[in-house]
């Protein structure tokens, strides 16, 4: 049973950064009906620029609470990625607005391998290692359980992330305007709203969101690389498409889920008679499923297509 | 012997992993590669030609160590080939070399299938049956009888150095308590280690390479596992430290040679290494400076560069002075060479012991 717990929590703690990423796919699809195929690699960059604004801060704020040095670090780089969002949209997707869908599409990849040969050339091949913002230690009183305050951090960081993007989508007029032309962009246009200025709103949300999965990712498994994007990238859209692409409640279970399938399925292969190497093919199986079976996921709408 | 057309050079390839999972290898074998071609040019080149070594990279991939190699032949024309350290994408290059009958060395891969392709294929360093046993019998000296090993899947090297380890430390008294495996490029160890830990086992094998294996001593010294990790010539790179900061310390690893090490040899390959890159060599270094100067020393005896001949020269190679040690190739091609076993302390790593073959 202990064990099970155990695996839980590392789930939880992987999933909390799946959803966060798959969050900026989500949002993004909602408002462009379109998948940034980009958005693993902007991850990638949240975790660098994470690692660099930490080396040079750390001198002159190293006497700072470490937890008050994560949090200056953490909101560095989702400003960093935010404005490296609006600036990908702006230079790359907005002169192909009016283009078909798939033209936007191709570019994100070509948008995502440029970011990683970038990233290449800038940080090196080998993977660096990423500095501990906060001391790991045992929290005390689980008895036979081991969670680190890094996980207790990454947890409560998501929450109150996630809280804050409920209150920004659901009360501000910026959310409101967000649906409006997730709903209808013709209409949404016709009553006023400036529909660039939401567009990089919503790129600027979603990258802020996926620094912030990279610097918990990072925090929690220490190696960053140029191609780090890659698979949770890939992951965290199975997750969104899981819980139903545009719905951000699902975005947040699906990922969730997948981080504690992934877990519990490496940690009782002997069990279920799954070798280990397969936690990768878990994930695209769940996806396989989802599109045979409920192909609007989780919390989607059922959409038809208009003939 | 008259130079053929256009012949005024020759041509050797390498491939190596300057990029991706594995790149810290790659990079350290193509400079001690790339340090004695140039020392062989400087002193007049060999059979008074210049070598020319070209240099592709498979970015510590599957598949594209294949290509690059098959371009190396057909589009530079090369005498032989050096490379890699990975034994997976060694083994991918081997078949391609043997049927073109170009010689291929190999300057650190240690599963034993690489060499057994045919007899084209050479390598420069000792093979994992053995590296198995000495890091078995170190564990038993220190009467680690419980062990845990955790193996990445996608790594001939890191296979075959589990069998072997697991094979003799049955045989000799000690318990296999827990077998883990996992990917190469994985970042989440903790669902293996968390089984692992419930197993409490003295000592856990690592048997991967460098980057998953520092991420692994990180994250069970975060679910408190006390025992010590042992691994393989797998970690000696510098981001093993890097990565795995204070939670690889106290870990052990069987290596091809020592930086600490006074031989000669060795300390004259230090002070050129350190002179032309201004940094401490690793043993990818090493074995890469040695499989140039086993090739040059071979052309030099053959007096040819054709392709048979070059391979009965290398066969013949016996009691080459290298820097990791004296060089005489065995019949199954391999190097029968010493180990040595080191501990990681204050980031450093630090000679413990040799073993003997």
């Amino acid at each position: 049973m202990n064990e099970f717990l155990q695996q839980l929590i590392n789930g939880l703690s992987l999933g909390a950064v799946y959803a966060l990423i798959a969050l900026g796919y989500t949002m993004v699809y909602g408002v462009l009906r379109f998948i940034n195929f980009a958005h693993g690699d902007v991850f990638m960059v949240g975790a660098f620029s994470g690692m660099y604004l930490s080396r040079w801060l750390k001198p002159l704020l190293g006497h700072w609470p470490e937890w008050l040095f994560a949090v200056v670090v953490l909101a560095g780089s989702m400003t960093f990625c935010a404005a490296l969002g609006i600036l990908i949209e702006r230079l790359a997707y907005k002169p192909l607005r009016e283009r078909p869908r798939l033209t936007v599409l191709i570019t994100a990849i070509g948008v995502s391998l440029l970011l990683e040969y970038s990233g290449q050339l800038l940080f090196g091949a080998a993977p660096r290692g990423f500095p501990s913002l906060i001391e790991s230690r045992s929290l005390p009183g689980l008895g036979e359980l081991h969670a680190t305050n890094i996980q207790a951090f990454v947890l409560t960081a998501t929450a109150l992330l996630l809280g804050g993007l409920h209150l920004i989508v659901m009360r501000t007029r910026m959310g409101l305007a967000m649906r409006a032309l997730s709903l209808n962009p013709t209409a949404a246009m016709l009553m006023g709203v400036n529909t660039n200025v939401v567009i990089s709103f919503t790129f600027g949300l979603g990258s802020a969101l996926a620094a912030a999965g990279a610097i918990f990712y990072a925090s929690l498994y220490q190696a960053i690389e140029p191609f780090m994007g890659v698979l949770p990238g890939m992951k965290a859209f199975v997750a969104a498409v899981l819980g139903g692409v545009g719905s951000l409640p699902g975005a947040m279970v699906g990922g969730l889920i997948l981080g504690v399938v992934e877990t519990l399925v490496v940690g009782y292969s002997k069990v279920l008679g799954i070798p280990p190497g397969y936690r990768d093919a878990v994930a695209f199986v769940i996806l396989i499923l989802i599109l045979l079976f409920k192909p609007s996921g989780l919390f989607g709408k059922q959409q038809r297509e208009k003939v | 012997m008259a130079p053929s057309e256009a012949a005024t050079e020759i041509v050797v390839g390498e491939f190596a992993s300057l990029s991706g999972a594995t790149a810290s290898f790659g990079q350290s074998s193509h400079k001690g590669t790339a340090m004695a071609v140039d020392e062989i040019n400087a002193t007049g080149g060999v059979l008074g030609k210049k070598m020319r070594l070209v240099t592709e990279d498979d970015q510590s991939k599957p598949g594209e160590a294949a290509t690059v190699v098959r371009k190396l032949i057909s589009r530079e024309h090369i005498v032989a080939l050096l490379g890699e350290v990975a034994s997976s994408r060694s083994l991918e290059a081997a078949p391609i070399c043997q049927q073109a009958g170009i010689p291929m060395i190999s300057p650190a891969s240690t599963n034993p299938k690489v060499t057994e392709v045919g007899d084209f294929i050479f390598r420069v360093c000792f093979i994992d049956p053995f590296q198995g046993t000495v890091l078995s019998k170190f564990a038993l000296s220190k009467n680690w009888k419980r062990v845990a090993i955790l193996t990445d899947v996608k790594q001939d090297y890191s296979v075959g150095l589990s069998q072997f380890f697991k094979a003799h430390i049955s045989a000799n008294g000690g318990t296999v308590v827990s077998e883990q495996s996992y990917s190469s490029g994985d970042k989440d160890f903790k669902a293996q280690l968390t089984a692992i830990k419930g197993t409490t086992p003295d000592v856990i094998l690592a048997s991967g390479y460098y980057t998953e294996s520092g991420l692994i001593a990180l994250q069970s010294r975060e679910l408190q596992i006390a025992a010590p990790l042992i691994g393989g010539d797998g970690w000696d790179s510098p981001s093993l430290v890097e990565v795995g900061g204070k939670a690889v310390e106290g870990s052990f690893f069987s290596n091809h040679f020592s930086v600490e090490d006074p031989a000669p040899e060795i300390q004259a390959f230090l002070k050129k290494f350190n002179d032309k890159y201004h940094e401490q060599p690793d043993a990818m270094a090493a074995l890469g400076y040695d499989s140039a100067m086993i090739l040059v020393d071979a052309i030099k005896r053959a007096g040819t560069t054709e392709g048979p001949k070059l391979r009965d020269s290398l066969a013949a190679t016996k009691d080459f002075v290298a820097v990791t040690g004296k060089i005489t190739l065995n019949a199954q091609r391999n190097a029968d060479k010493s180990a040595v076993m080191l501990e990681v302390r204050n980031g450093q790593f630090k000679y413990v012991e040799t073993v003997a073959p």
